[in-house]
């Protein structure tokens, strides 16, 4: 039986650098224990000749040539940034002082 | 920073315990465009101007393979002796960190384009054969700059910030099978492979493999267990080691670290280490993470890569010489030994001597003055001798004035030292300095006349059988013509005037 303990929610939280609350952990454990279960139904209808698959397409090799295409100018790519300095993107600290 | 003063010796550590290395090599291929997207990857472009919604990860934006990559990554795993893979798919790599914007890696996982390889280098005249894990396709990460805090680095720092054009450029791991038995000669075998590679990588023409520009970069695993035990011990992880004397110096270091660790009955922690380039030690870095943590998964965006054995045939045939059979070639041409060849590879000069000779000069003169002038130059800079201001073309260009007669030696270090120095080509620098040859036999003849007359005793000897002395009259003559005597003619001469020819 697939499912997901509050354990692995709060490890998933953690790496994901999400921080919740006891409540919210109990109430999306259950939650996302459901979608699981969900989802997990369709491996019953699986029969052994259906293998496990990725793409539904049978599609192999779409590559494109080495050209090079326009892409954003900076102001472009920086418009929707909460935060930018220097035509880079701005992010909050990443690691605290070292331990 | 970790102590060096209780180190154990290396020596003392090789004596306790046997090295195991594993080499993870990330190669930025030179392709014209990223890995998934027609974003330029030209260097030193400004900040985010080589971007698109693709590598930014914006919402809707569909990523699709460079087949130029797909080659490169093909033709180096076939150069590395793999087998190809029939079908694999990219997988996704997922970690909370703003050098991807997508919060996840496009990487290969369980099915690698390329697996179960080798290569042979040769470390003190003997064939070293390193196994090859895997080669997979992946894409680079963006820049990042840290600001504030103590010294600009990532911990303390007030925020970051980023700059993707580098973001989601073609990126082969290049991963080897534990490296066993290599013994005391461990850091030699590693900077060995490291050279290897990067020379099939540029004969492959797939990167240029500069590795002070990060388009190489070695990641070094090292594990000790006691001598007659099988079982590997702890690893830790070096990460970006970014010279070839960086390899070498890591793996050694981490030997005697991991020694003392052990030998004082202490644990080694499996952990992420930075190599320090100033005093070859190594520190901490953060706690491995393990594998499941990054919840790979296939890339449902991207459709499987199937090559197909034709085209793998026809990419075989693409193969460039090896650049150990390629070694083995020049040296009969050059009819050099295998120490001479050695300090030819070692010097990095293999190329720039072989351009010298295409362009004219013989194997001797060309090997003479990048090894000698050029290599000294360098290594005062700091620099690879393919790195100075010199080409090829005006050490030929130098050799020819020479085997003319129009400079000798020391002249010739001259205008190599004027090339350097950016004063144009050699003839230009000949014309500017005034460095010729005196060949004019009256003007040497009064210089000759002079030390002569000015050496009775030495003349006296000469004439009476001892040759010895006539390096004296040389030297005086050679100084009164402030070098720019052809030194055999100024000999002749002397033995000439004095009856002894």
């Amino acid at each position: 039986m697939p499912g997901i303990t509050r354990e692995e929610v709060a490890h998933l939280a953690r790496l994901s650098r999400l921080e919740l609350g006891a409540e919210e952990l109990d109430h999306l454990a259950t939650q996302l224990d459901d979608i699981i279960g969900a989802v997990a139904r369709v491996g019953e209808v699986a029969a052994d000749d259906i293998p496990p698959t990725s793409h539904p397409l049978p599609l192999t090799n779409v590559m494109r040539p080495d050209e090079i295409r326009p892409g954003l100018t900076p102001e472009q790519a920086l418009a929707g940034a909460p935060a930018a300095e220097d035509q880079r993107f701005r992010v909050p600290r990443i690691l605290g002082e070292e331990q | 920073m970790s102590s060096t003063t209780d180190l154990m010796s290396y020596e003392d550590a090789l004596a306790s315990f046997d090295p195991v290395m594993g080499l993870e090599v990330h190669v930025e291929l030179g392709t014209n465009t990223k890995m998934f997207c027609g974003c330029s990857t030209e260097f030193g472009g400004e900040p985010n101007s080589q971007v698109c919604p693709t590598c930014l990860g914006l919402p809707g934006a569909l990523p699709v393979v460079n087949r130029t990559a797909v080659e490169s990554a093909i033709r180096i795993g076939l150069a590395l002796n793999c087998d190809i893979a029939e079908w694999c798919r990219f997988a996704r790599k997922n970690y909370f960190y703003p050098d991807m914007p997508k919060n996840f890696q496009t990487s290969q996982y369980d099915e690698p384009i390329a697996f179960g390889g080798y290569l042979d280098v040769e470390v003190q005249g003997k064939t070293y054969r390193v196994g090859i894990e895997r080669a997979h396709m992946e894409e680079d990460t963006g820049k990042s700059t840290h600001v504030g805090g103590a010294t600009g680095r990532i911990h303390g720092a007030d925020y970051s910030l980023l700059d993707y054009n580098r973001c989601g450029i073609p990126l082969i791991e290049i991963v080897t099978k534990p490296i066993e038995g290599a013994g005391e000669l461990a850091p030699e075998i590693a900077k060995a492979y490291v050279a290897e590679l990067r020379d099939l990588i540029k004969a492959l023409g797939v990167s240029e493999a500069r590795m002070e520009l990060g388009q190489m970069r070695c990641d070094a695993n090292l594990s000790l267990r006691p001598h007659g035990r099988e079982k590997f011990g702890t690893r830790s992880e070096t990460k970006n080691v970014n010279s070839l004397r960086s390899v070498e110096r890591a793996i050694r270091f981490e030997i005697q670290r991991h020694a003392t660790v052990l030998s004082e009955g202490g644990t080694i922690v499996q952990e992420t280490r930075h190599f320090h380039e100033d005093d070859g030690t190594t520190t901490s870095g953060r706690v491995k993470e393990e594998a499941e943590d990054y919840r790979y998964f296939p890339e449902p965006d991207l459709v499987p890569v199937a090559p197909s054995r034709e085209w793998v045939e026809e990419l075989r045939a693409t193969l460039p010489e090896k650049p150990s059979a390629r070694r083995k070639r020049l040296q009969a041409e050059w009819g050099v030994s295998d120490f001479d060849m050695q300090s030819v590879v070692n010097a990095g000069a293999v190329d720039a001597i072989v351009d010298t000779v295409a362009a004219g000069a013989d194997s001797d003169a060309a090997r003479k003055w990048w090894l000698g002038e050029l290599a000294r130059n360098a290594n005062e800079r700091g620099v690879e001798v393919t790195a100075l201001p010199i080409t090829p073309a005006q050490v030929a260009r130098v050799a020819a004035l020479v085997k003319a007669g129009e400079l000798n030696d020391k002249l010739a270090r001259q205008v190599i030292e004027g090339v350097l120095a950016g004063e144009g080509d050699p003839d230009a620098v000949v014309e500017k300095r005034g460095l010729k040859v005196v060949s004019d036999e009256g003007a040497l003849g009064t210089a000759i006349d002079e030390a002569i007359a000015a050496q009775a005793g030495a003349v006296a000897k000469i004439q009476a059988g001892n040759l010895g002395p006539v390096g004296a009259l040389i030297g005086a003559v050679m100084k009164a013509t402030r070098g720019q005597a052809d030194a055999a003619r100024v000999r002749e001469l002397i033995l000439e005037k004095l009856g002894v020819s």
